[in-house]
């Protein structure tokens, strides 16, 4: 406590403006003050904002007046939100379970000394450094109907005989989609749960080894539980970032064809942006609120529950 | 690790390790050859005779001439560049103080608004962007770098503030308790000694907000609207398509040059990105 009293005197000599901010309660709302400023003003009014507009029947260049859940009621009703809905889980469910074994399984495959090991990581991180709309756009020339790279390689193996639509097709499209979504999502995966592993002591495993468990035991008794709480929170990040994804479907399909590939994100593009629905717009993108609240919470308990075990 | 046989090592870790290496980098191989194709190449059928899709004996600049001299592309480039630096610095400054004033002082309240933080964290940009872009509309902003660089910090500042949070929780109280002793005041003590110590944080922050800001793009997409404005992701997508008609060898040239910045900066600072990556999941 000698301190307080020492920074006490000490205040005496400092300037008005200064001698307030010694006081911890002042100092920590002049340090958030800025950031409380731009995220009220950009997240929280514009949230506030969002409902309203759900709430109305606005367009473009064209002040609505309210309208309660109608909006809502006739999205409900709509065939294409429903595609989207189903499409949008699919979609993350499956790139999630891919990105998770694909991801660790190259994490346990970097975890290990070899030569370059350094460079190869550094290299590996770059589909998820890259701008995504650019590296998509890679994605799309490899997939076009006409000139595949794909194709060729196929057709030179002797695997297919007629070309393949890849972006024609709606479960081609689809595919097409989730296998660009895990190849950018893998590295992330990787490298974290390389960090994770890191941090597991090789000790443990020469211990269950020396007990005899072979290593597919290793792994699912040594290795796996000590890796979950970080496994849960890159799987809370990415399953978030995937459920509200935009830009890979808007270069690849743009949600087509006729409409079976859209996310939340595309389709309330498509029609607040594109069409000038801006109700109807805001009313698919707050749709995904409940969902992504649910996702949060009870990811958020489940990282409790494993934390305090 | 327990190693068997040289056999062993090559079919379990090596040869997996060599695919997952050519997947992960087979489309930007693919970007660089298309880039310097020359058209009566690039567009060969797929199952034409003699066609060698792996390289080209006919390198050309074509491509990349033509975004310079027929797009907006350097514009572009200035523009992207300009709102990332902006924005992340804003966000730096925001992040920096938040984090300290969370991990460090107490004050009513703090742990709910530590939980805001991780709260707006999660929170993706294709939630708001509909009512963002009318309030970008009423502040007269939009069509101007500013509706970006202000927008740019909400996603930017949660990630800042978490990931200074944990720099700061790391560093020991007594270093402050020491300044204070000798002196300084709470504001000095956390500019000159705390704030110096957690420069690595710092920089890790900075290096991914600076990645992030230049790969958003449904802000751009949306609140801005003339050619010039536009940043590389958004130019590259309305520029160099029309129609249905897609210029490929520009295209990837965009692709591949637009790319270049932020590899640069990425291949600078591999091991504060990686260590502000893993910081950025952690609990």
């Amino acid at each position: 406590m000698a301190v307080t009293a020492l920074s006490a005197a000490e205040s005496k000599r400092l300037s008005p403006r200064l001698r307030k901010l010694e006081d911890e309660r002042w100092l920590a709302m002049a340090l958030l003050a800025p950031t409380a400023i731009l995220l009220g003003l950009f997240i929280a009014y514009p949230f506030f904002e969002g409902v309203l507009l759900s709430l109305s029947s606005t367009r473009v260049g064209q002040p609505g007046e309210f309208v309660g859940l109608k909006n809502f009621h006739k999205i409900w009703d709509d065939s294409i939100f429903r595609t989207t809905v189903w499409n949008t889980f699919w979609y993350t469910g499956v790139t999630t379970v891919f990105k998770l074994a694909l991801g660790l399984w190259l994490a346990i495959l970097l975890n290990r000394h070899f030569r370059g090991k350094a460079i190869i990581r550094a290299f590996i991180l770059l589909p998820f450094i890259i701008p995504t709309v650019l590296s998509t756009f890679a994605w799309k020339w490899m997939f076009d109907p006409t000139f595949s790279v794909i194709n060729w390689t196929l057709f030179q193996l002797g695997l297919i005989t007629t070309r393949i639509n890849w972006l024609g097709d709606p479960d081609l499209a689809m595919t097409s989609i989730i296998v660009i979504n895990i190849w950018r999502g893998v590295p992330f995966f990787a490298i974290t749960l390389l960090a994770g592993l890191q941090t597991i002591s090789p000790e443990l495993h020469e211990a269950a080894a020396i007990d005899g468990a072979r290593p597919w035991a290793r792994f699912w008794h040594v290795t796996w539980p000590l890796l979950m709480p970080v496994t849960l929170v890159v799987v809370l990040f990415s399953v978030i970032q995937t459920f509200a994804d935009f830009q890979l479907v808007y270069v690849m399909t743009g949600g087509g064809p006729a409409n079976a590939t859209h996310l939340f994100a595309t389709y309330a593009y498509q029609l607040g942006i594109g069409t000038g629905l801006l109700s109807e717009g805001a009313a698919i993108s707050l749709a995904m609120f409940p969902f992504l609240f649910v996702i949060v919470v009870v990811q958020l308990l489940y990282i409790r529950r494993v934390e305090t075990r | 690790m327990i190693e068997g046989a040289l056999w062993r090592r090559w079919v379990f870790y090596n040869l997996p390790l060599i695919l997952f290496v050519f997947v992960l980098l087979f489309p930007f191989y693919w970007m660089i050859v298309t880039t310097f194709r020359p058209d009566g190449e690039l567009y060969l059928p797929w199952n034409a005779p003699n066609y060698m899709p792996f390289w080209t004996n006919n390198p050309t600049l074509e491509h990349i001439l033509y975004l310079f001299e027929e797009t907006n592309f350097v514009r572009w480039m200035v523009n992207t560049m300009f709102i990332a630096l902006v924005s992340t610095v804003i966000s730096l400054f925001c992040g920096v103080l938040a984090g300290y004033a969370l991990a460090r002082l107490n004050f009513p309240y703090a742990g709910g608004l530590g939980t805001a933080i991780f709260i707006t964290y999660l929170v993706p940009q294709t939630l708001l962007f509909i009512p963002l872009a009318e309030i970008i509309r009423n502040f007269q902003l939009g069509d101007t770098p500013w509706s970006l660089i202000l927008t740019y910090p909400t996603f930017l500042i949660p990630f800042c503030t978490w990931l200074m949070m944990g720099y700061f929780k790391a560093i020991p109280k007594e270093l402050e308790e020491c300044a204070r002793i000798d002196g300084a005041s709470r504001w000095k003590a956390m500019v000159y000694i705390i704030i110096p110590v957690a420069v690595p944080g710092i920089l890790s922050s900075g290096i991914i907000a600076f990645t992030l800001s230049w790969n958003e793009f449904i802000y751009a997409l949306v609140f801005l609207s003339s050619p010039d404005q536009k940043t590389v992701p958004v130019g590259v997508t309305s520029e160099l398509i029309r129609g249905d008609v897609f210029f490929w060898g520009p295209l990837m040239a965009g692709a591949l040059l637009g790319s270049i910045p932020v590899a640069i900066v990425y291949s600078f600072f591999v091991e504060h990105y990686v260590s502000g990556l893993t910081g950025s999941v952690k609990g």
